[in-house]
């Protein structure tokens, strides 16, 4: 069985020069960024807790971007999905990402619903 | 893998056999899906904890405040502990992969030693995650329940912390507890909490800069902290019972519905990493004992190593949902 793995990562901006390399390269990366969640989630920048986009503060939609950066690398050059064919990556990929997205936005969309009922009903539910 | 298998359908057509569209074998095949199915589990539970975070948006506990403890260390370190944990997770990720690289170039002994790391990182993570546990468990502080099962924690005047032992005064008191030897048809209560709540309520009397904080947020997503009356009122009028550490009923740090959330998938999540390490286990004998190297190809280590880099990749969303988000 022969192994080909494509070694550029960054959309092909950095090029290893065999395998090895490009799994210590993606760990640097990876530990960096749980580095930079750590610290911005240790200090809290002030405005990124004051701006909000989409009913969301800032700094967790970094953190949740950053997650799916994390997950891209793992499952890309760990899981070698890089060097998978195009029908099985997005059987995979395509299918998770659809679902949870659906489920996601069902949920949380339901569970504001309730927050509302709970804080402009009569019921009182602080006792 | 080709010696078993004779393909001569290069002259049939596409749909008579042999072929392999996806140019990945069953076995491979097959753990993909299974780890598609897996996602889409975890993702059921952390949407789940979405929908009653959301559902109570205003009042959820702040996991930096619930997660400060480090192992042999005294002091407030939040997160420290749970990055370190990310990072075990991770490094034992890259081992993995490093040991399925040296199964493609069919180096038997370095398959074995990267084998051995990945399960002494695994072992070191779950043992990690069963000391947060008992941590959480064990509690910090210490709460009062009111009767509406809202939490009011104890402050002092600055915002520090008041733990119960700080202002509770010991009374007197006969009341045992109540064993299943005891009473009829085997009815019994829990393990008494160390002050009762007439104890918490005399010695907050008593101590004229310690308030209340309840769980309700402020516009700077810190917690309510009440005024000395609001707080002598509240304890005096809601105040129900003792809580201290939390199980799946009471919870010292806000919501019971927040620990059962940490219980459950913190818990699912390290039932994979432990069935992780047993499997790993397994093949780390199987390529000590040559199982492989018999074979001629390591595509088994290739399949757990998806395995334990699905559960890495897991954790990744963990961490960020219960405790940086």
């Amino acid at each position: 069985m022969a192994h080909e793995h494509k070694l550029a990562i960054f959309r092909g901006t950095l090029k290893f020069k065999n395998n090895i390399q490009k799994i210590w390269g993606v760990l640097i990366f990876l530990t960096l960024v749980t580095a930079v969640e750590v610290v911005l989630g240790i200090y809290k920048p002030e405005f990124l807790i004051e701006t909000t986009f989409i009913r969301m503060k800032l700094l967790n939609w970094i953190f949740i971007i950053l997650t799916i950066v994390k997950a891209y690398y793992i499952t890309w050059d760990f899981m070698h999905m890089r060097d998978e064919v195009k029908g099985l990556r997005r059987a995979v990929v395509w299918t998770g990402i659809f679902l949870i997205c659906y489920l996601v936005f069902i949920l949380l969309t339901e569970g504001d619903y309730i927050f509302e009922v709970y804080n402009n009903g009569f019921q009182s539910w602080d006792f | 893998m080709d010696t078993t298998v004779t393909h001569n359908n290069s002259e049939e057509g596409t749909w008579s056999g042999g072929n392999q569209p996806l140019k990945a074998s069953y076995g491979k095949l097959m753990m993909w899906f299974f780890i598609v199915s897996d996602a889409l589990t975890f993702s059921g539970f952390l949407a789940a904890y979405g929908f009653s975070r959301f559902k109570f948006i205003d009042a959820w506990p702040i996991a930096d405040e619930v997660f400060t403890h480090v192992p042999f260390v005294h002091g407030n370190f939040p997160m420290i502990y749970v990055a370190f944990m990310t990072f075990v997770l991770i490094m034992s990720s890259v081992t993995m992969v490093l040991a399925v690289d040296a199964g493609h170039h069919l180096k038997h002994k370095s398959v074995a030693f990267y084998m051995f790391l990945t399960i002494i990182g695994g072992i070191i993570f779950v043992g990690s995650q069963g000391w947060e546990w008992a941590t959480f468990i064990k509690g910090d502080f210490g709460a009062v329940e009111t009767k509406g099962g809202k939490i009011l924690q104890f402050v002092d005047t600055e915002g520090n912390r008041l733990a119960l032992a700080d202002f509770a005064i010991e009374q007197a008191s006969e009341r045992e507890q109540h064993l299943g030897k005891n009473g009829i048809w085997y009815d019994q209560e829990a393990t008494p909490t160390t002050y009762s709540i007439e104890e918490v309520k005399a010695g907050f009397a008593a101590t004229p800069n310690a308030l209340i904080r309840i769980q309700t947020l402020t516009e700077d997503g810190e917690k309510t902290v009440l005024s000395r009356e609001a707080s002598l009122a509240k304890l005096n009028k809601d105040g129900k019972q003792v809580v201290e550490g939390a199980n799946l009923i009471h919870n010292e740090y806000g919501a019971p519905l927040f620990a059962d959330f940490f219980f459950f998938i913190t818990g699912f999540h390290g039932f994979h990493v432990f069935s992780g390490v047993l499997i790993n286990i397994i093949i780390f004998f199987n390529v000590v004992l040559g199982t492989y190297e018999r074979r001629g190809h390591y595509e088994m280590v290739e399949k757990v190593g998806l395995y334990w880099h699905f559960v890495d990749l897991v954790w990744v969303f963990v961490f960020t949902f219960f405790y940086l988000v």
